[in-house]
């Protein structure tokens, strides 16, 4: 089962540090959202795999580690607030810039690579390009 | 406290006296006094002056009032704990070394205080410039009086900061802008060094209290990092003194206006470094490692810089580039390691000091008198000023070592040390002979000094002719200091010689054997050393245009353009360095991070032998192994299909839903609710955003890009695995054990993890759900006028409110808000709490939102979000208060147990006031959120009048 857990926790990492080095706001957040879950996930198993005996008192004879999950009970809503946070400064982004990239620019030819003279030539200012209407 | 300890361990040879509160008032008045003449400095400039003095003027008089007991031998002491966590202590110490200090730092600078009011034209401040000597002032006597080598080293930079400030008083003049420049990197730079070898030398003494480490030499010589620590203070103390290689700063600083100079490049600032030797002296010195180094950079300095100070057609380079020799002599003194060495170096700091400071006010007199410092223009002066050419007549003398005054006797001792090495062996007769060549020199360039501005003609082109006397009271600082060094040459045991007793028993730290300052000790190598230097300097100074000749020829090193070129090439690195790093592209520094973390984390993981440790596996089930495919087919699937945004969004809640599985199967019943809730807010969260965002990612990353981010996520995530693994597999202790057995003794419920929240660890959770409250109030911020179109095809809106859906919700509602009125209440003794019940509450509430729309939910449901949310976390707050006024720390909880009809035995907790509070703050921020980007989409005056 250390091994399995080991493994999901791996893949959810993985997965979410390939996806926050994207160019673009939205699969950044996807990736941020699959590496909260690998750290929740992380620091809830450093409580150690108990099967079937919560931490509530009566309940058993013995019982989960109650500290890790306290910690990711709360990391949970604030990464919940985390990613809402995120999300409206992708849309702000989005309305400023006139595009979702994360550096700001448009990156021509699709190179993937950033050019620094695109971000210059990005509108400046509170109304971009989509705010016109 | 410390206090008794460190008496108990200060030298034996010593008695000590009661603490004494003056201590602080010597170092800390000059910081006061820095206000008077800033106050004054716009009206008169007597008044200016004379509020200047104040503060060193009682200063003075207050060291002075403690010569007798010092020089009887006490010690006195003034200690005010600061950070003693970090061993920063306010302790100050007053001993034989400090009060020498003190009274040069005190008394010299009152004299330049005199001699500035005349000297400085009045078109600069002359308020500035007393305001920056008196903070300088205050560094030094810092300095010289702390008793705590951290705060030593605070007072240290201040005196390379001071100093910049007043070297560049000029500040219209690109050399004092460049002087200061070069003194504070190379000051400054030795001021790290000297903090480095502090804390190695605290670290091995044991403590940062001088007199403790004072008390610790043999235990900090035997120790394995001596070497090094040793190196790093020499070389703080040897930037400071100007030593060679570090002593080019010291000519550039002479742009400084030459009252700055008299007294930082002559008697105090650079006397810092010799002062630390000397103060160190017990610690440090006895080994082969402090005698090769310390007596070979002086002995370098020594002979180096009386040579160029010989060739200098400037005056004041002159003299700066002598006292780079004396302060070589002083610490080659220092290096030999004898008593009496120890003797002829504190006394010749004492002498150097005054006919120094007295030569640089004469030079600035006739720089003043004259327009030009440079050699070859001023001549023959001695018929326009022959008051001032007496005054540096007999200084210049002093410095060149003249029977009668304080520089001979001195200089007599120095020789006498230098003929007296025998650890050298048959090289001994090297350092004498060195000593004696550098007393040439010494004498050439004093004669030099006082023949060629004097004599030698008449003055070629000065910008200021004819020159006249300068106003008596100009002459009256260099004419204190000269009476001094004849009083003193001439009858030294009758004046300096208790203090001079006095402050090398404080440098040798042990009871001095019997020594004598004479002015005869008969025909002796000495007596015929110095008649040596005398006739060889007139000597060689007859064949002085041969010399500067071949110095012309041959020697044209600018060491400013020099130092320039290298700070420029510095800067330019740097730039490109950052730019190279930091080219403005994010995702650039998220690999850069990443890759960082993914090596630290190699690093730290390498030296483990095996990853599985000894604690058995626990056995696979397949239901575990089922749902845990699933969770990574659905992270690979997000992934795989990231380019289709809403594809890619929906596999991400298969991710999230097998997470909260997860929790369920490891016992975490708590978590697993909770994640199930926020998934469902979080998932129609990004749903509303991808409504104004593209809906496709363009495939815009070049296959190496995708190679190196595998790369690296692929690392990223092994390493974690591993960890992960690692962990797991090992043995562990918990502070659980703490909370299972107090949960219900202590915070009257059974859910641990509940109780944890609102009762143990209460206090992280108010900062929590404050930071949900912020998060939700800085989505409302970024929001604000911001409208934006949908980006999503048209199919998306085209039935927004479904009725099935919304009937179904309606329904839905009363129960929904009933269980999370169960879990709430029920939260403190089983699964569940206030965060998860805030949570159901939101996500039924805007499953009316999403069902039935904005309007129809804002006719029956007209609250404002963000006061909701606040309203939260004052409710938590006030629970906490609640208990400090009752006289309980803040957040103690009490519970009781109550009989409820029907439900049963309840148990009422002041948490349970408190949970309820993180409720109303996760269901108002929630929705502030959510609410807040549902209506995007509509025009914005709507918005702004909701919130």
């Amino acid at each position: 089962m250390e091994i399995l857990m080991a493994a999901v926790i791996a893949v959810l990492t993985g997965c979410g540090i390939y996806l926050m080095l994207r160019a673009r706001t939205f699969p950044v957040i996807l990736g941020l959202t699959l590496l909260s879950y690998a750290v929740n996930l992380f620091i809830f198993v450093m409580g150690r795999l108990t099967t079937g005996s919560p931490a509530v008192i009566g309940s058993g004879t013995r019982y989960a580690d109650p500290v890790p999950q306290a910690l990711v009970l709360t990391a949970i809503v604030i990464g919940f607030a985390m990613t809402a946070f995120l999300l409206v400064l992708a849309l702000r982004a989005k309305a400023e810039l006139g595009n979702d990239h994360v550096d700001g620019a448009q990156v021509a030819g699709g190179t993937g690579h950033f050019d620094k003279t695109q971000l210059d030539k990005t509108p400046q200012g509170n109304i971009g390009p989509e705010n016109d209407e | 406290m410390n206090l008794s300890t460190s008496m108990a361990l200060s030298i034996s040879n010593l008695s000590l006296s009661a603490p004494d509160f003056t201590l602080l008032v010597i170092v800390a008045l000059p910081l006061l006094g820095m206000v008077l003449p800033l106050l004054t400095g716009g009206r008169n400039r007597n008044v200016c002056a004379l509020a200047a003095a104040f503060a060193p003027a009682v200063s003075l008089a207050l060291l002075i009032h403690h010569l007798p007991a010092i020089i009887d031998g006490q010690v006195l002491f003034f200690h005010v704990s600061w950070l003693p966590l970090i061993g920063l202590d306010l302790s100050l110490r007053l001993d034989g070394l400090g009060l020498m200090f003190g009274l040069l730092i005190t008394g010299i600078g009152l004299l330049v205080i005199l001699y500035t009011r005349y000297y400085l034209s009045e078109q600069d401040s002359l308020g500035r410039l007393y305001a920056l000597l008196q903070l300088f002032m205050m560094a030094m006597l810092g300095i010289v009086l702390s008793d705590n080598i951290l705060l030593l080293i605070v007072f240290w930079e201040l005196t390379s900061l001071s100093s910049f400030l007043l070297i560049g008083y000029w500040s219209g003049n690109t050399d004092a802008r460049k002087g200061a420049r070069m003194a504070l990197t190379v000051t400054g730079a030795g001021g790290l060094s000297l903090l480095a070898g502090a804390l190695l030398l605290g670290h091995m003494a044991g403590s940062y209290n001088l007199t403790q480490i004072l008390a610790a030499g043999d235990q900090v010589r035997s120790h394995g990092l001596y070497p090094l620590m040793l190196l790093l203070v020499l070389l703080g103390a040897f930037t400071k003194s100007a030593q060679f290689p570090f002593h080019f700063w010291l000519p550039h600083a002479m742009a400084a206006p030459t009252p700055v100079s008299a007294y930082l490049h002559s008697a105090t600032m650079v006397k810092a470094g010799v002062f630390l030797l000397a103060r160190l002296y017990p610690v440090l010195s006895g080994t082969e490692l402090w005698f090769l180094t310390v007596t070979s950079v002086g002995l370098a300095t020594l002979v180096f810089a009386a040579y160029i100070a010989m060739l200098k057609h400037d005056l004041k380079g002159l003299l700066a580039y002598s006292t780079i020799s004396h302060l070589g002599l002083v610490t080659l003194l220092f290096g030999l390691g004898t008593q009496l060495a120890a003797v002829a170096a504190v006394f010749h700091i004492i002498n150097h000091a005054i006919f120094k400071a007295s030569l640089f006010m004469a030079a600035g007199i006739i720089d003043h008198e004259t327009g030009s410092r440079d050699m070859r223009k001023i001549n023959g002066l001695w018929k326009y000023m022959p008051v001032t050419g007496l005054l540096a007549m007999v200084a210049s003398a002093s410095m060149a070592g003249v029977p009668l005054l304080n520089g001979f006797l001195s200089k007599e001792m120095f020789f006498n040390e230098t003929l007296h090495l025998h650890s050298v062996g048959k090289f001994g007769w090297i350092v004498p002979v060195l000593a004696t060549v550098a007393g040439i020199f010494a004498v050439a360039y004093s004669w030099r000094f006082i023949h060629d501005v004097f004599f030698n003609g008449e003055p070629i082109d000065l910008p200021k002719f004819p020159p006249h006397e300068p106003p008596r009271y100009m002459h009256l600082p260099v004419g204190i200091l000269v009476i001094l060094c004849l009083v003193v040459g001439v009858a030294p045991n009758l004046t300096v010689a208790p203090l001079i007793h006095a402050a090398s028993s404080a440098v040798t730290g042990s009871p001095l054997m019997e020594y004598e300052i004479a002015l005869w000790h008969g025909f002796n190598l000495p007596l015929l050393m110095s008649l040596t230097a005398l006739s060889g300097g007139l000597l060689l100074y007859s064949q002085r245009r041969g010399l500067f000749a071949f110095y012309d020829r041959y020697f044209h090193l600018d060491q400013k353009v020099l130092f320039e070129s290298r700070v420029q090439r510095g800067v330019v690195l740097s730039q490109r360095l950052t730019e190279r790093l930091e080219n403005g592209s994010l995702q650039r520094y998220l690999a850069v991070l990443v890759s960082a973390a993914v090596v630290a984390g190699a690093v730290g993981l390498w030296p483990l032998a095996q990853f599985a440790g000894p604690v058995p596996l626990t056995p696979m089930d397949g239901v575990s192994l089922l749902g845990a495919l699933i969770l990574m087919a659905g992270a690979v699937g997000t992934v795989w299909l990231y380019h289709q945004r809403l594809t890619s969004l929906l596999l991400l809640s298969v991710v999230g839903l097998m997470v909260a599985l997860i929790f369920v199967r490891f016992s975490a019943p708590d978590l697993a609710l909770t994640q199930l809730s926020v998934e469902v807010v979080t998932i129609v969260l990004m749903m509303l955003a991808l409504f104004f965002l593209p809906q496709a990612t363009p495939n815009e990353s070049s296959a190496p890009r995708v190679i190196r981010d595998i790369t690296l996520a692929g690392a990223a995530g092994l390493g974690v695995g591993l960890i992960v693994f690692a962990v797991l597999t090992r043995p562990y202790q918990t502070i659980a054990d703490y909370f299972l057995a107090n949960s219900v003794s202590g915070g009257g419920g059974t859910n641990v993890v509940n109780v944890i929240l609102v009762d143990f660890r209460g206090f992280d959770t108010l900062g929590e759900i404050t930071v949900l409250a912020i998060a939700a109030v800085g989505v409302l911020a970024v929001l604000k006028d911001l409208s934006l179109q949908a980006a999503a095809p048209s199919g998306w809106d085209r039935e927004p409110h479904p009725p099935i859906l919304a009937v179904l919700a309606r329904v839905l509602l009363p129960l929904a808000l009933l269980v999370s009125a169960f879990i709430f209440m029920r939260g403190h003794n089983l699964p569940g709490g206030g965060f998860i019940a805030g949570l159901i509450t939101s996500v039924a509430l805007i499953l009316q939102y999403v069902s039935s729309g904005l309007d129809w939910m804002q006719q029956r449901l007209n609250w404002n979000y963000r006061s909701v949310a606040a309203a939260g976390v004052l409710v938590a707050a006030l629970t906490g208060l609640g208990s400090i006024a009752l006289g309980y720390p803040f957040l103690t909880s009490s519970f009781t147990h109550v009989h409820w009809p029907v439900v049963g035995d309840f148990e009422l907790a002041t948490a349970m006031l408190f949970d309820l509070g993180v409720y109303i703050t996760v269901v108002g921020a929630t929705l502030l959120i959510l609410a807040q980007l549902g209506m995007l989409s509509r025009p914005a005056a709507v918005f702004q009048e909701k919130n």
